[in-house]
């Protein structure tokens, strides 16, 4: 939801330390996910997910989340999906060129990431472009298995 | 400036040691000369002569001719197109590649095949929305933005291979650019996204039009505060207004555009709007020359591209130089002067 996305941006510092907190128990939850088994785990974690980023970030489960780098704004909202913003389109009041009603995602993003500690840092690294075989998997699952397993072939950029 | 290692005129040069490309923007830009570039408006035909006769007005005033890639979303001949035609007679194109109508898979073969054609320049973009267009109905592609098509890019050219890791045999020879807003919001951060394209690979800039040199001077101050200045060759967009109702309109309409009211209000209260109009396009370009970190200028001049000389000679910057064209060495007058 719209008010709740710029909601999410103006708490960005909270959230963030909220999700360094449940990124490490999920990551100490990665031996449990993998006597369960990630793929039968893949279909109702990802809908939980898509619930509570759906509401908090308009997310679109691009399956690779980068909120923590975009301060706490969701790129694929951008209507040109653009990982690395803003464009040079952005309108006076802030806005988008294409949506002149919303926000620019990132305008949004910047000032997200100017109240995270070290979120200007962060916003610098340019992002690779998106794995569309990822969509609408769940990232959080990816990243305790980027971060615990051996690298896999599947998941290399 | 006559390149004496050049084998036949116009056409590709030796690669000097430090460049990336055999182009002549490249060579002009670090010989440290102050480069001028402009854009040609890709014909809405498949007649080639109409591309010849768009190149030509700028004969003997440009280092590059930019084509742009379905410029506001609106369809034209393509951009590669125009290019290779473009270098058939030896100009030297600048290849605009939007993200707007084609992924990574259509992109990098233009890349390929763009070098193959002879052109040495490409300005990556992630383009503007289709609803500017012509084709509101068309499917927006963004597969990729403009900085990871830099990436991609540089990783075609540097690591000779595609972005799926597949090798290449032989590396597109090109020189990397991108654009940037310097007076587009957020106006505190476009130092910093600058930075990001640089770091992505951009060797070259071409802004969006400035008209406030102040806030130009105060992306220029965060350039240098990150220690970016010189570090890009920085070529300032500029261009003429017709009438001061155009640049209210394009001030409204033209999203990311920043005119000063003191513009609008000089153009009003001239007699000849037009002549006005390249006046303080001329006094923009000569007060731009003096800015530390500045390179150069991109003169886009939409609809009025045969102002783009004269404003260039009285401007002065050429200082006397005469960029190569289509015979100017066989011109007495020009060969002269270069």
């Amino acid at each position: 939801m719209y008010s709740v996305r710029l909601w999410s941006v103006r708490h960005a510092r909270g959230l963030n330390r909220f999700y360094n907190a449940f990124e490490r128990a999920l990551l100490g939850l990665a031996p449990l996910f993998r006597a369960i088994g990630y793929q039968r785990l893949e279909r109702p974690v990802a809908a939980l997910e898509r619930g509570v980023k759906g509401l908090l970030f308009d997310c679109k489960m691009c399956g690779q989340c980068v909120l923590s780098s975009t301060g706490m704004s969701c790129p694929m909202n951008c209507p040109k999906n653009i990982r690395n913003g803003p464009c040079g389109g952005v309108r006076a009041n802030g806005h988008c060129e294409v949506k002149p009603e919303m926000r620019c995602v990132w305008v949004q993003a910047f000032a997200g990431a100017e109240r995270m500690p070290s979120g200007l840092d962060r916003i610098r690294v340019v992002q690779a472009p998106v794995d569309r075989r990822l969509e609408g998997r769940s990232s959080w699952l990816k990243v305790v298995r980027d971060k615990t397993d051996s690298p896999k072939p599947e998941t290399k950029k | 400036m006559i390149f004496e290692d050049e084998p036949v005129p116009g056409y590709p040069l030796p690669i000097l040691p430090g460049h990336v490309s055999p182009g002549r923007l490249e060579r002009v830009l670090r010989a440290g000369a102050f480069a001028v570039t402009t854009e040609l408006a890709p014909p809405d035909s498949a007649n080639p002569e109409d591309v010849f006769v768009r190149a030509r007005v700028f004969d003997g005033y440009v280092d590059a001719i930019n084509a742009t890639d379905g410029s506001g979303a609106n369809c034209h001949m393509s951009s590669v197109a125009v290019c290779a035609l473009l270098t058939r007679v030896g100009y030297a194109p600048v290849m605009q590649i939007s993200c707007r109508d084609k992924n990574r898979i259509a992109i990098q073969g233009d890349i390929l095949g763009g070098a193959a054609m002879g052109v040495c320049n490409m300005l990556c973009l992630s383009g503007d929305g289709v609803q500017a267009g012509d084709h509101p109905q068309a499917k927006p592609v963004f597969d990729l933005d403009s900085l990871s098509l830099l990436e991609i890019g540089c990783t075609l050219r540097d690591q000779h291979r595609f972005q799926s890791g597949r090798k290449i045999s032989y590396s597109p020879r090109v020189f990397f650019g991108a654009a940037e807003n310097p007076c587009g919001p957020p106006v505190e951060h476009r130092a910093l996204r600058l930075a990001k394209k640089i770091a992505a690979g951009a060797q070259f800039i071409q802004t969006q039009y400035v008209y406030d040199l102040d806030r130009l001077r105060q992306f220029l101050r965060a350039v240098e505060d990150l220690g970016l200045l010189d570090k890009v060759f920085l070529l300032i967009g500029v261009g003429p207004f017709k009438t001061a109702k155009g640049a209210e309109f394009m001030r409204n309409n033209v999203p990311g555009l920043h005119i000063p009211d003191a513009i609008v209000k000089r153009l009003a209260g001239a007699q000849d709007q037009a002549r006005e109009g390249r006046n303080i396009c001329i006094e923009l370009i000569q007060e731009i020359r003096t800015i530390k970190g500045v390179h150069g200028v991109h003169v886009m001049a939409y609809r009025q591209e045969e102002s783009v000389a004269e404003i260039i000679r009285d401007s002065g910057v050429l200082q006397g130089r005469v960029p190569w064209y289509p015979g100017r060495d066989q011109n007495p007058a020009d060969r002269k002067a270069s």
